[in-house]
């Protein structure tokens, strides 16, 4: 396959992806801008909402109670897509789901599709997978065609180029679009060189495949949610649209739907209702798609399940607030992070969705995910669905140094146990005022690794001289 | 008698910022509590569990409920240790919820508890404020600290822009994804520079070591210095770092 799922194969571990990413100037400028300016709007949207912390906790209970009954809510779901003339595969990973797009797309007899932006396509990879099936993927929202005209990766689950900026989309355009020579870098132009691009496209395309933000059980109606409409196009025109959607986008009723469909524009884009919501249900006579196939992705998604801590992931509805307020991801950008689950978000569900990768390249990117973060807690403030990522983040680090033997299990071993009583740490104290041998005017300006990569960039205060319990017995005790 | 109020030192200050100790039992005292130190207490264990070894984590809490048996009410110069004790503590074990409950982060003792905005404070420099990020999101401090501040005659405070961006320390993150943080670290110095403060301050000696650390090796003059050392200094007994 050449292709691990969840992860890009190859991917170097986070601290490492991120020291390349830091010396990227241009990079940190385009992300530094667009994680501000999102994250001011996001604020203004949300404060409008009397009801916000109301609308979010309802939000999680909601998800909470689909994950706790997602056997039966899928079962529901299925019959509901049944009766209205779909049909549902079911894909426990990613080769399977690939292997039966395919399989749907040869039996159109189709050579190209066009694609709904679509974040568990991504995941699998299934653009690459279609791509050596001979089945060419055309991506159609404006920012998805800007990293696939690129050959590039997306940084961004709302905003895949957000690391580009528009003289950048300006040069992709020029070189692989025809007859755009004169391509300025306004905004306009690029969207009209965009349209004029895909319209052709949309026209002729007997095959489209889409992701699906949620799905109602009761009715089988499963929904999109976008801004371009561009989407809507690839919903409607084709004859055959296949959907791949993760088995924990459900929702119950219609009523729950309509908590979702305030708590998303309003985390995402800051607006107060997206432009474009495609509902369907099944195939209708006359109107739309006249065939529909449901694919419904597990892909390391039960196993998350399972996790009582870890499985709070599963809320997620990919607003990708957590990332535009993450001062981590905002330096690194989302590429760092090695799959199409950046920042806050990515740090939690990758490591989740890839645990048991035989892979050792892939296993040491997924347990250096967790660490990814300073537990600065901004991610949870505005996660639309109250995810406490860094309680995940912390659980997760426990489950990657679990059993470990390293020099910082040893020295976190040897540090509990001086801890466990007030001489020895008393002791170590008076052992660490050694530094201030090599301090000066009472700061250490240089120590060997580890702790260099402490005073690399920062001077560490000596210890003080007599230490506050010392003090406290000489003139209190 | 006055409350009978344990000091939670801290492992990092009790060992490299004293002073701020020495600063919280004036401030209280003056403040009519009765302070006292419990010998038996090390550390919170928070920088175990924040590493992922929750079972180090989970002794250390369970010791550190005993040390702090019997008092009224357990004050910590520490925004995250306080949210170590108050927040964690109770998923770690059972016999710690009795001390998450008295336990409070300075500023929150102060104007919750004690119900003082104004503590007699006299401090005649520029200085900005740093909200770090568990004082802000795990105990929601809000504007307490900058409350307290408002209150200090001859201060002067200028407002920090990007106020409640992390600065990048986040314990052993700071060594592990040190390149990332550093960046994190440049953009609070840019800002604590614009403010043309002489002293950055904040709730918490961790954070005001990293951002300390960063403003020292660039020489760049400005101070970092604990919330507790600002609302101890009186005009009579000024502040003054150890003799
Ligand atoms: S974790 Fe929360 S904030 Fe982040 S993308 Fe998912 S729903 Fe949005």
């Amino acid at each position: 396959m050449g292709r691990n799922p969840v992860t890009w194969l190859g991917s170097p571990t986070f601290p490492n992806a991120a020291r390349d990413a830091l010396s990227d100037v241009q990079l940190r400028g385009n992300l530094a801008h667009a994680t501000t300016t999102i994250r001011t709007k996001r604020a203004a949207a949300v404060a409008e909402l009397p009801d916000w912390q109301r609308l979010r906790e309802s939000g999680q209970a909601i998800k909470d109670e689909v994950l706790s009954n997602l056997d039966s809510y899928l079962e529901r779901l299925e019959a509901a897509v049944t009766a209205r003339g779909g049909i549902v595969h079911w894909a426990r990973d990613a080769a399977e789901a690939n292997e039966i797009v395919l399989r749907l797309v040869k039996e159109a007899g189709a050579s190209e599709v066009v694609k709904v932006k679509s974040m568990a396509t991504a995941e699998i990879g299934l653009n690459e997978a279609l791509e050596e099936g001979g089945v060419s993927a055309i991506e159609t929202d404006l920012a998805e065609l800007i990293v696939q005209l690129g050959d590039d990766r997306p940084s961004h689950i709302l905003v895949p180029a957000i690391h580009r900026n528009r003289s950048e989309i300006r040069d992709i355009f020029r070189s692989r679009m025809s007859g755009v020579e004169d391509l300025s870098d306004t905004p306009a132009e690029l969207a009209e060189a965009a349209r004029a691009h895909l319209r052709r496209k949309f026209l002729s395309a007997k095959v489209a495949i889409s992701g699906a933000n949620f799905a109602v059980a009761d009715t089988g109606s499963v929904v999109v949610v976008e801004s371009e409409g561009n989407g809507r196009m690839c919903l409607t025109l084709p004859e055959t649209l296949i959907t791949v959607m993760g088995i924990e986008k459900l929702v119950p009723t219609w009523s729950d739907l309509e908590v979702f469909l305030q708590l998303l524009p309003r985390s995402s884009t800051a607006e107060r209702m997206n432009p474009y919501t495609s509902v369907w249900t099944g195939v209708t006579p006359g109107d739309g798609p006249r065939k529909f196939h449901l694919v419904l992705l597990d892909n390391g998604r039960t196993q998350t399940l399972a996790d009582r801590v870890g499985r709070q992931a599963l809320r997620c509805i990919r607003c990708s607030a957590c990332l535009n307020v993450c001062p981590v991801y905002e330096r690194t950008g989302g590429q760092a992070y090695g799959s199409v689950y950046p920042g806050p978000i990515g740090a939690i569900l990758t490591p989740q969705l890839g645990a048991g990768t035989d892979d050792p390249q892939t296993a040491a990117l997924l347990k250096s995910l967790p660490f990814a973060s300073s537990l600065c807690g901004a991610c949870y403030e505005v996660c639309p669905v109250r995810i406490d990522i860094p309680s995940v983040l912390v659980h997760l680090r426990g489950k990657a140094v679990e059993g470990t033997h390293t020099p910082e299990s040893v020295a976190m071993a040897a540090a509990s146990w001086v801890m466990q009583s007030p001489a020895r740490f008393r002791l170590a104290q008076r052992a660490a005022s050694v530094l201030r041998l090599i301090s000066r005017r009472g700061k250490v300006k240089r120590l060997p690794w580890p702790g260099s990569k402490w005073t690399d960039s920062r001077d560490l205060p000596a210890p003080a001289a007599e230490t506050f319990s010392a003090w406290w017995r000489r003139t209190r005790g | 008698m006055g409350t009978r109020v344990a000091l939670f030192a801290t492992c990092l200050t009790d060992t490299f910022f004293p002073d701020t100790a020495r600063a919280v039992v004036r401030l209280l005292e003056r403040l009519g509590c009765d302070v006292d130190f419990p010998a038996a207490q090390t550390c919170c264990g928070q920088m175990h569990y924040n590493t992922g070894y929750r079972a180090h984590a989970v002794k250390l809490a369970k010791r550190h409920a005993k040390a702090f048996d019997g008092y009224d009410a357990v004050v910590a110069p520490s925004g995250s240790c306080a949210g170590m004790v108050r927040e964690v503590y109770p998923d770690l074990h059972r016999r710690t919820e009795s001390v998450a409950r008295r336990t409070y982060e300075l500023s929150e003792f102060l104007v919750d508890v004690l119900g003082v905005t104004d503590v007699g404070a006299y401090f005649p420099h520029r200085v900005t404020y740093h909200p770090t990020c568990h004082s802000l999101r795990m105990l929601g401090v809000g504007e307490k600290p900058l409350e307290l501040l408002r209150h200090v005659r001859g201060l002067d405070l200028v407002e920090l822009s990007g106020a409640d961006s992390c600065c990048g320390f986040g314990g052993t993150f700071a060594l592990k994804n040190a390149e990332t943080s550093t960046a994190m670290l440049a953009d609070k110095m840019t800002h604590v520079l614009e403010t043309r403060a002489q002293v950055v301050t904040a709730g918490d000696n961790s954070c005001l070591m990293h951002i300390g650390g960063g403003l020292s090796r660039l020489k760049t003059g400005v101070r970092s210095l604990h919330l507790a050392e600002i609302l101890a200094s009186t005009e009579e007994e000024p502040w003054a770092a150890t003799p």
